[in-house]
C-alpha cells in the first residue's frame, strides 16, 4: 500500500475515534512545539512521545514504517549536509523535527479516514462560500483525484502491455496517445456515474 | 412502470433510436441487440441521463424530461465498468457517499452501509481501499452504492460483461431476490432466463418484444 490512498489502517483506538478537527489542530500545535524544542534531549523526548503515539494507535511497526520511509533518503542527506554546517548536535536536532513532524503526519493519516478528513476540510472551507467557492464540489474533487490515482496506474500498466503485445518496447507517442484517450474516457463515464448517483443537482 | 411514447433520439447526424414505443410494467425486462443498435441510449433515457430528441420518456409517472432530478432519486444505475462508478477512496466510504445528501446521523449511515455490505458479501472489506477489490467486486460495490438508497426501479447497462461466470451467476442471484423492478442490458443470455419481458433491438427499433425464449430466438437469428 502506498500513497494516499491505502493509508488509512483501520482500527478503534483513541486516536481513531478522535475527530479529525482534533487531530489536525494538534498535529498543527506538535509541529509547532517541535520548532521551538532546541536541545537534542527535548527531541529525543519528543520522538518517545511520537512512538507512544504510535503505539496507543496499534497500528503496527510496519504501517508506521511506510510513514517515514519516503523521506529516509532526505533524512540521511540532511543529516549529513547539516553534519558539515552545523555540527553533528544541530544536525540530530533539524533531521529529528523532520522526521518527527512526517511520522506524526503519517500517523494522521494512518488513523483518520479520507472522508473524514475531507468532511472537516469541507467545514473549514464553509466561510468560503461567500467568495463563490462551494466546499462540497472541493472536497469531492479531492477525493476523486484521490481515488482516480489507481484507475489510471491501471490503465497506465494495460497501455504498456498492449504496446509490449505488440512488439512495442519504448515509444511515448504509443504509450501517451492511449493513455489519454483512456483517461478522458474514464472522466466522460465518471461524470457520467456522479450525475447517476444524483450529484448535479 | 417505464413508458416510451414514440421515442427518436438523433446524437450527432445518427439516429441512434428511431420511434420506440412500450409499456413496461413488468417487474424483470431484459434488453439484447448487436452493438450499437441504442442498448445505452434507452437505458440512459430510463434515468433522464439521455432525453429524446423527440417523444417522451416516462418514470415513476414523471417526464423525464422536465423532472430528471427526482426521476434519478428514484432510478438506480448500474454501469458496466466499476472503475468509473466508484468515486471514493474506500469500500464503505464509497456506499456512504451515496446517502450524503440524505442528511443521517452518522451512527444511521453506518448502519445501512454495513447492512447493505453484509447483503452483498462485502462485509470484511469495508475499510479496504477499492482498488484491492478484484473486477467482480468492484462490481458488487457499484452495485450495494446504488441499493443503498432503496431506488424504485433499477437500470443495469451490461453489468456482467468484465465479470468471470461465479460473479456473474452471483450478480443473477441477487437481480432475482431485489423487489424492484429492473431492467438489464445484457449480452450474458443466461443471466436473462426467467425474466418476464425481453425486448430485441436492431438499428434502433424494437424488433421483436415477448419472453426470453421468443426474444432469444429471434436474437439469434438476427445475429447469424
Ligand atoms: N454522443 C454520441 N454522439 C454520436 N453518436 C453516438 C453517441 N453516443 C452513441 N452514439 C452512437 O449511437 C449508436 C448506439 O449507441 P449505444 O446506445 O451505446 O448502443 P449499444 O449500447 O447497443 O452498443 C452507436 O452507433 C454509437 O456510436
Ligand atoms: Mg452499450
Amino acid at each position: 500500500m502506498t500513497g494516499l490512498t491505502g493509508a488509512y489502517v483501520p482500527g478503534t483506538s483513541p486516536l481513531h475515534r478522535l475527530p479529525a478537527g482534533a487531530k489536525l489542530g494538534g498535529l498543527a500545535a506538535a509541529c509547532t512545539v517541535l520548532v521551538l524544542l532546541g536541545s537534542p534531549a527535548a527531541l529525543a523526548g519528543a520522538a518517545a512521545a511520537v512512538a507512544g503515539l504510535y503505539a496507543l494507535a496499534r497500528v503496527g511497526v510496519a504501517a508506521a514504517w511506510a510513514q517515514v520511509r519516503p523521506v529516509r533518503w532526505f533524512a540521511v542527506a540532511l543529516f549529513a549536509l547539516q553534519w558539515f554546517t552545523v555540527g553533528v548536535e544541530g544536525a540530530a536536532v533539524t533531521t529529528l523535527r523532520v522526521v518527527l513532524a512526517v511520522a506524526l503526519a503519517g500517523l494522521v493519516t494512518i488513523t483518520t479516514r479520507t472522508s473524514d478528513m475531507l468532511a472537516t476540510l469541507e467545514r473549514c472551507l464553509a466561510p468560503a462560500r461567500f467568495v463563490g467557492l462551494d466546499p462540497f464540489r472541493v472536497s469531492l474533487l479531492l477525493s476523486l483525484t484521490i481515488r482516480s490515482v489507481p484507475v489510471l496506474t491501471g490503465l497506465a500498466a494495460r497501455v504498456r502491455e498492449a504496446q509490449r503485445a505488440r512488439g512495442v518496447e519504448r515509444s511515448l507517442r504509443a504509450f501517451a496517445v492511449p493513455l489519454v484517450v483512456g483517461a478522458l474516457r474514464h472522466a466522460d463515464a465518471l461524470g457520467e456515474a456522479l450525475s447517476a448517483r444524483g450529484l448535479d443537482d | 412502470m417505464i413508458e416510451f411514447a414514440d421515442v427518436h433520439v438523433r446524437l450527432g447526424s445518427r439516429d441512434v433510436l428511431r420511434g420506440i414505443t412500450a409499456c413496461l410494467p413488468e417487474r424483470r425486462v431484459g434488453v439484447v441487440g448487436a452493438n450499437g443498435s441504442g442498448k445505452s441510449t434507452l437505458a440512459r433515457l430510463i434515468n433522464g441521463l439521455a432525453l429524446p430528441t423527440s417523444g417522451s420518456v416516462t418514470v415513476l409517472g414523471l417526464d423525464t424530461r422536465r423532472h430528471a432530478a427526482k426521476i434519478r432519486r428514484g432510478v438506480g444505475f448500474l454501469f458496466t465498468d466499476p472503475d468509473a462508478q466508484i468515486v471514493m477512496p474506500t469500500v464503505a466510504e464509497d456506499v456512504a457517499f451515496s446517502l450524503r445528501r440524505k442528511r443521517l446521523p452518522r451512527e444511521e449511515v453506518e448502519r445501512r452501509v454495513a447492512e447493505v455490505l453484509a447483503r452483498y458479501g462485502l462485509a470484511g472489506h469495508a475499510d479496504h481501499p477499492a482498488h484491492h477489490l478484484s473486477g467482480g467486486q468492484k462490481q458488487l460495490l457499484a452495485l450495494c452504492s446504488v441499493m443503498v438508497l432503496e431506488p424504485d426501479v433499477l437500470v443495469m447497462d451490461e453489468p456482467t460483461t468484465l465479470l468471470d461466470l461465479r460473479h456473474s451467476r452471483q450478480v443473477a442471484d441477487l437481480l432475482r431476490e431485489m423487489p424492484q423492478q429492473v431492467v438489464v442490458v445484457s449480452h450474458d443470455l443466461p443471466l436473462l432466463a426467467g425474466f418476464d419481458r425481453v425486448l430485441v433491438l436492431d438499428e434502433g427499433r424494437v424488433v421483436a418484444d415477448g419472453t426470453p425464449d421468443e426474444a432469444i430466438a429471434h436474437y439469434r437469428k438476427i445475429m447469424s
